[in-house]
């Protein structure tokens, strides 16, 4: 990924995640519905790759594997070469090197916001709570979120909710981040502007993302690299290098080299998404 | 290009002072705007209206069933006499005695049935294996209603207060005990995912996920269980008190004066919803979040 922040000190990217052969069956009155067959592919340490496939196809369950939510039916995940769930070891233990940021979000709704932000540090004891409040209030001014801290979250708008569930993940200066369509539920207009300050955190923080959309725009506005996935069960269909230049702004959704991604690309998608359709396929 | 800044907040940075006072004006504003909405005088009419009702039928029209009833005139001049006919007025000592026992024996069993049934309830709504044991035999006992537990409370239980608390225990406890566990169970799993992927153990997902999420359950529960306990107390009370506004509704009928009886019924319907009201204000102070949240939708 390019353009680092000048103040950020070089450092070894982590968590690099490596998907090999994964299967996901889960048992039902019907003998069995397959919900993953055979996907492999890898995800680059300190680059965002983006999953992209249409509802209902799988990519969730990819997800919950990686986080320790569900166990594989069969397959292996590594995380920097390190077993994450395998043959062995069906399902990974959650934990904060790998943290999701959910889809309707999971900000504690009777935390304030920054209650919510100093969770991880306080409840694993890894810092003083006092610190872990500075950090905190310094960390969210960062993000353009200062004087929120001491409201609740459902007194705040849900693009600056999805923002502070963000800045709560990276307190813990995870390796991976999980984003499950964080946007999903966002206006455009509120969408495109959540897309530049995603942006602007990835360059400073250099964590690994892991995020599932639909919107193949979206996909190519944020990514380094996407994965498309066929309808379920799921596996990838086409795997493409997104090679536009950081750091991107919202002008660069009109460039030339934008829309010849977007040519290359969504016929694919197209063609999955009117399976997904005609198959009824349920959001997960 | 930054993100956002968002200086126009309104809040940022000002004096605790100036918080408060806008506080006080907005209260004082709320009150004068509900004085001068139709809201209060259309709640005097209604009440207007019942007792416009009561006199009317039994004093003025005397129509067939409702004439051998206390009238509304005999009742108001006998509660505010000094020297009350039946014996029992807001000047009388006994008075405040009967609702002081009451009380009294209402905060011991619902404090009981609150720390039991909210214990009881967190156990059997986390733990998957507590409620596979517990809840069938808790499913038959909920059932059986308070008045059945009286021969039983009488034969376990020496003295008179405790099979009368112990009577009005036990309605209340089995509704804050479900109550409580269904609230456990409505905490959306998202919580329980996102801590467990922030590192927190099970103790720390208990303080801090199962106890506030289920709050809100927790305190209908308790709202639930105060009127419940008034409404098993006043029967036991009518079996085996000597004092206690259900033994002074109870003595009323028996003695002939009715009255008493009427102004006994009252007095608890008043009790009653204070002791309702104070729950419902603890629930607002300790849920501030969700009073915000709400106060927001609306």
């Amino acid at each position: 990924m390019g353009a680092p922040a000048d103040n950020q000190p070089c450092r070894s990217l982590r968590g690099a995640i490596r998907i090999e052969d994964a299967v996901k069956i889960y048992e039902n009155d019907d003998g069995g519905l397959v919900a993953v067959d055979h996907c492999s592919f890898n995800c680059a340490a300190g680059e965002i790759t983006m999953v992209v496939g249409p509802s209902g196809c799988g990519k969730t369950t990819l997800l919950n594997a990686i986080a320790g939510f569900h166990s594989l039916t069969s397959g292996t995940i590594y995380l920097d070469d390190e077993l994450l769930c395998g043959p062995e070891k069906l399902q990974a233990k959650p934990g904060p090197d790998r943290i999701v940021v959910f889809q309707n979000g999971a900000l504690f709704p009777w935390k304030t916001n920054i209650e919510n932000v100093v969770f991880g540090p306080v409840a694993q004891g890894a810092m003083l709570p006092a610190d872990a409040r500075d950090k905190a209030r310094s960390m969210l001014a960062g993000a353009g979120l200062a004087g929120i801290e001491d409201e609740y979250p459902g007194q705040i708008s849900s693009g600056m909710r999805r923002r502070v569930e963000i800045v709560r993940a990276l307190i813990n200066d995870p390796k991976v981040l999980l984003l499950d369509e964080p946007y999903r539920a966002l206006d455009a207009l509120t969408k495109s502007v959540m897309h530049e300050a995603l942006l602007q955190t990835c360059y400073r923080s250099r964590v690994t993302v892991f995020f599932i959309t639909h919107d193949l725009e979206e996909a190519i506005f944020l990514g380094d690299q996407i994965e498309i996935m066929t309808s379920r069960p799921c596996r990838t269909k086409k795997r493409l290098k997104v090679d536009l230049p950081h750091p991107r702004d919202h002008t660069i959704v009109t460039s030339r080299r934008f829309r010849e991604l977007m040519d290359e690309t969504i016929d694919a998608v197209h063609e999955e998404a009117a399976k997904a359709f005609r198959l009824g396929e349920r959001e997960g | 290009m930054e993100a956002p800044a968002d200086h126009g907040h309104p809040r940022a940075g000002a004096p605790h002072s100036a918080i408060r006072r806008v506080r006080l004006e907005l209260a004082v504003y709320r009150a004068l705007d509900w004085l001068a909405s139709p809201r209060p005088y259309l709640m005097l009419l209604g009440f207007a209206l019942f007792l416009g009702f009561w006199w009317l039928s039994v004093e003025v029209w005397r129509l067939p069933r409702f004439s051998g009833m206390p009238g509304l005139t005999t009742i108001v001049r006998e509660w505010l006499s000094p020297e009350p006919e039946f014996g029992l007025s807001l000047f009388t000592p006994d008075y405040y005695l009967h609702i002081l026992t009451s009380l009294q024996r209402v905060i011991i069993a619902f404090g009981l049935a609150t720390l039991l049934g909210v214990s009881l309830g967190l156990v059997m709504g986390w733990s998957d294996a507590a409620r596979e044991y517990i809840f069938p035999g808790f499913e038959i006992l909920r059932p059986i209603p308070a008045l059945a537990w009286v021969p039983l409370a009488i034969l376990m239980f020496t003295g008179t207060e405790a099979p009368v608390i112990f009577v009005t225990f036990l309605p209340a406890f089995f509704a804050t005990t479900l109550n409580t566990m269904l609230g456990v169970r409505s905490i959306d799993t998202q919580y329980f995912r996102a801590a467990a992927c922030l590192g927190a153990s099970q103790g720390y997902v208990f303080r801090h996920i199962v106890l506030p999420g289920a709050m809100p359950f927790i305190f209908t529960g308790l709202e639930i269980s105060m009127g419940l306990s008034w409404f098993s107390l006043v029967a036991g009370e009518m079996i085996s008190g000597e004092y206690g506004l259900g033994y002074v509704i109870y003595t009323g009928y028996t003695m002939i004066s009715y009255p008493t009886t009427v102004i006994g019924m009252i007095t608890l319907g008043v009790v009653g919803y204070l002791s309702s009201a104070v729950i419902r204000l603890i629930g607002k102070l300790l849920m501030r979040w969700r009073a915000r949240e709400l106060g927001l939708e609306g």
